[in-house]
């Protein structure tokens, strides 16, 4: 009965979130917060997305940046070849990022740990490197876009690509919502704590780990696509930048893996933080407080703030009562 | 355009190179491979090293080597505090250690990145000494003296880790520790105190390592990233924690990386030592040379 | 296949196996069948293969050579997953709780991928089970929070809940008080009355004789000794391979 009372809350609170959204695209004339709203969003989408495989099965994806460069590249590409609009670009990057996912996913066949981490920071470096060598999109020394006419309602590209990253944000956070509540969730829990135990006991390990690969590599890739279009440009340091990574990872870790909102207040919490600094101070300054946030919450608060704020999940992790 | 001749110069270059890989990837060996730490911070701290050395070898024109030497101490220090901080949060609480383990370093790294770049600005630095600009000639083939030294050194770096892992008391603590945890603290060792001692070894080396990266070449902050792929390709291939495994699996990647570099240009070499890493984890995660 | 002496067939046919770890051979050459609701001891000194033999059965190893019929069916080639499936559950040596979850969790875990055809709503099922386990009270605890006949009780349970036909207990009384033994054996002789056939892995020697209809030892990989567990203990290899010789 709660669970059926939660959906209705739940459903209720993205249809406010994304009318609001939409309200706020045509009636604010300034153009900056949907600038830096945008990144919030984008922010929200990548930590969501790398909690379904860092959090939920416990295998730390260190290659987000491979799956956001996929995605940005991806859009791009198929830009520059036949013009197609932004969604077909997003629907283009969410496919071949599920493909990249299920690549990733094999690998978790033979290794994890630390040695699944840095076989996804390898993936990452490799793919970076042929798209430096790939002539088509620019090279390594990147590519211009110029932004097609901007559709109605919206009177400036700026403020339709904040709504398409409210909805892909809205999109990650349903699918990661619904996993959680399902079967699914429940025997990634089971095989994050204990592959071989999980597997005698019935759960499908291989494909489980197939299925959140594929979700969270198709979701980084479809918040990574709109990218291009949002900077006007493309190069393959900064679609591959590991500040992704490091920024997805710890903005899921310091929200809390536990339960999807984790990773979206950990995002909102760093993200606006972040754009706060950049403006004030620098943008080196802004990854360095990532940085020391992200040592000082898995050192500290390892259940991250939903951890801080439910006391049911310290009682868990403080061991013997 | 491909000849015998420019084919045996990549080689000799390759060997070079790889000794030199060996220095750099021999700490990690230790950490990663002897005691089982996810040390991802590894070659960020050896880009601070180097960072080191710079500021040494610019303001007080110390020879780059011994401004490496000058601060083993210090990493050996660093190293002592990053294994006690790792063991009292994760070693020891044991749950979920794995993800935040990782993320621990992984967050290090990024600091030190971070850090680098307010102090040092993201330019390349690159430090100076008499032996940095020339090179040998022998028929067609250049040497640069530069990357002798640091061939010389790093061999000799390696083999004295490899000497002082197998010959003395410490040394061989430090390999029972990595074998069997239980019956050294039933022999009333503190395995605790000889793990963090081996971490500082593994970082103290940084120190001289860390020179020998910005005598062969520039540094930039970002560096350390390229260098997770080649400290871990080399120690994983190598077979974990073994020395004479990582001299080896060194030189094949310096070798590897040198004839790429020479067949197909300079923007595919990033991408050799990850290719190798990801062939070996899924192949063979034992190690090539390994059991 | 189709004769109706089927239900006769033993339940679980290990033919010939072998698994070798590198040079050294683990299990050389072992065949053993079990029947229908029996309740079959496995010794053996520590490295004699027990445990090898039964992460061969459950799916963990792949043997080099020989094959595993279960219910008439090889699954030598099938993953865990899928013959916790088809009935078999084990409990693990060393506990292996999902210790981020409680104890009905643990369980809704088996219920939800292993069990099938039960119409019981799960968490009813899962209480159940933990009644019967004498756990019931521990339901919502986290299970990292159990003590270690609890752990054994709930590892138990957590098998219990992929509703199996075959359940191997891998050491289940290991560090227990003597009366805490007598709690976990009597719940597993309680079970094997519900024609469930258990394979039990045991070094406590009254535990063995009281529990088992058959005694199998293994000593280096080789069946040294099958039959009623007094004769096996009886015999003079058996004995040799426990005192050294």
């Amino acid at each position: 009965m709660t669970g059926h009372r939660n959906s209705i809350i739940f459903w209720g609170g993205v249809a406010v979130f994304l009318v609001a959204v939409l309200t706020m695209t045509q009636i604010v004339r300034n153009e900056y917060p949907f600038f830096a709203g945008y990144v919030i969003l984008q922010f929200i989408a990548l930590a969501v997305a790398w909690s379904i495989l860092g959090g939920y099965a416990g295998y730390v994806n260190f290659g987000t940046n491979a799956f956001f460069g996929v995605g940005v590249y991806t859009a791009v590409a198929l830009f520059k070849a036949t013009g197609a609009p932004l969604v077909v670009q997003i629907a283009a990057a969410a496919v071949v990022g599920m493909t990249l996912g299920f690549g990733v996913g094999l690998l978790t066949l033979r290794m994890r740990g630390i040695f699944f981490s840095i076989a996804t920071i390898a993936l990452a470096i490799i793919i970076e490197t042929f798209v430096m060598n790939w002539r088509f999109v620019g090279g390594a020394a990147g590519i211009q876009i110029q932004r097609p006419p901007v559709m109605a309602p919206f009177d400036s590209y700026v403020k339709m690509l904040f709504f398409v990253q409210a909805i892909l944000a809205v999109t990650a956070i349903s699918i990661a919502r619904y996993i959680q509540n399902s079967k699914v969730g429940r025997g990634l829990q089971a095989l994050r704590d204990d592959e071989l135990a999980a597997e005698c006991t019935g759960v499908p390990t291989l494909k489980l780990k197939l299925i959140a690969c594929m979700i969270s590599g198709a979701l980084i890739s479809a918040a990574g696509a709109p990218a291009a279009m949002y900077l006007q440009y493309a190069d393959p340091f900064s679609a591959f930048n590991l500040t992704y990574s490091v920024s997805a990872l710890a903005m899921a870790l310091i929200g809390g893996t536990a339960h999807w909102i984790g990773p979206v207040l950990g995002a909102i919490l760093l993200g606006s933080t972040q754009q706060f600094l950049a403006v004030t101070i620098s943008s080196e300054v802004n990854v360095l407080v990532l940085g020391i946030m992200l040592v000082l919450f898995v050192v500290g608060a390892p259940k991250g703030i939903i951890g801080l704020l439910r006391p049911r999940y310290r009682l868990r992790a403080g061991g013997k009562p | 355009m491909f000849s015998i001749d420019l084919l045996l110069g990549a080689v000799v270059l390759g060997v070079l190179l790889g000794c030199f890989y060996a220095a750099v990837s021999v700490g990690l060996s230790v950490s990663f491979g002897l005691l089982d730490v996810p040390h991802v911070a590894h070659p960020a701290f050896l880009v601070l090293a180097s960072y080191g050395v710079y500021q040494l070898n610019e303001s007080y024109d110390i020879d780059p080597l011994l401004a490496g030497l000058a601060i083993t101490p210090l990493f050996f220090l660093f190293g002592l505090l990053a294994y006690r901080t790792y063991h009292e949060t994760f070693e020891k609480r044991g749950s979920d250690a794995a993800v935040r383990g990782i993320a621990f370093f992984f967050g290090i790294a990024f600091i030190i990145e971070v850090l680098i770049i307010l102090q040092f600005g993201v330019d390349q630095r690159s430090v100076t000494a008499t032996y940095i600009g020339k090179s040998w000639r022998f028929g067609e083939m250049r040497i640069p003296i530069r990357q002798l030294v640091a061939f010389a050194v790093a061999l000799t770096l390696t083999a004295l880790l490899a000497v002082y892992l197998s010959k003395t008391f410490m040394g061989r603590a430090i390999r029972a520790v990595a074998q069997d945890e239980e019956a050294l603290r039933l022999m009333g060792a503190n395995p605790v105190r000889i793990k963090q001692y081996a971490f500082g070894i593994a970082t103290a080396v940084l120190g001289i390592a860390g020179a020998l990266l910005i005598i062969v070449a520039p540094v930039e902050p970002t560096l350390d990233r390229a260098y997770i792929g080649r400290t871990f390709c080399v120690v994983v291939m190598a077979g974990l924690g073994s020395i004479s495994g990582t001299l080896i699996a060194a030189i094949i990647l310096g070798v590897a990386e040198s004839i790429v570099l020479t067949l197909f240009g300079a923007s595919w070499a990033p991408a050799i030592s990850f290719a190798m890493l990801l062939g070996v984890l899924a192949v063979r995660p034992q190690g090539l040379l390994g059991r | 296949m189709t004769t109706p002496a089927a239900t006769e067939a033993p339940l679980l046919q290990v033919g010939a196996i072998t698994k070798t770890f590198g040079g050294f051979t683990a299990l050389d050459n072992i065949s053993v069948d079990i029947r229908q609701g029996e309740r079959f001891g496995l010794i053996g000194p520590n490295g004699s293969g027990k445990t090898t033999l039964i992460n061969c059965i459950s799916g963990a190893l792949r043997p080099q050579a020989g094959s595993v019929i279960f219910r008439g069916e090889d699954i030598t080639l099938l993953p865990p997953h899928l013959r916790a499936r088809r009935g078999i559950a084990r409990s693990f040596q060393i506990p292996r709780p999902f210790k981020s979850m409680t104890v009905l969790e643990n369980l809704m875990v088996g219920l939800d991928f292993a069990a099938t055809g039960s119409r019981q709503p799960e968490e009813e099922a899962a209480m159940s089970i933990l009644t019967r386990m004498g756990l019931a009270a521990k339901a919502d605890a986290p299970s990292n929070t159990l003590s270690q006949v609890e752990l054994r009780k709930m590892e138990l349970a957590r098998a219990m809940a992929v509703r199996p036909k075959l359940l191997i207990s891998d050491e289940a009384m290991a560090g227990l008080s003597s009366s805490e033994v007598d709690e976990v054996l009597d719940l597993l002789i309680s079970l094997g009355e519900e024609d469930i056939t258990i394979i039990m892995i045991e070094h406590i020697m009254q535990a063995v004789m009281r529990f088992s209809e058959r005694v199998m030892c293994l000593d280096a990989g080789k069946i040294i000794a099958l039959g009623a567990p007094d004769e096996v203990m009886a015999n003079k290899r058996v004995q040799e391979a426990y005192l050294g010789t």
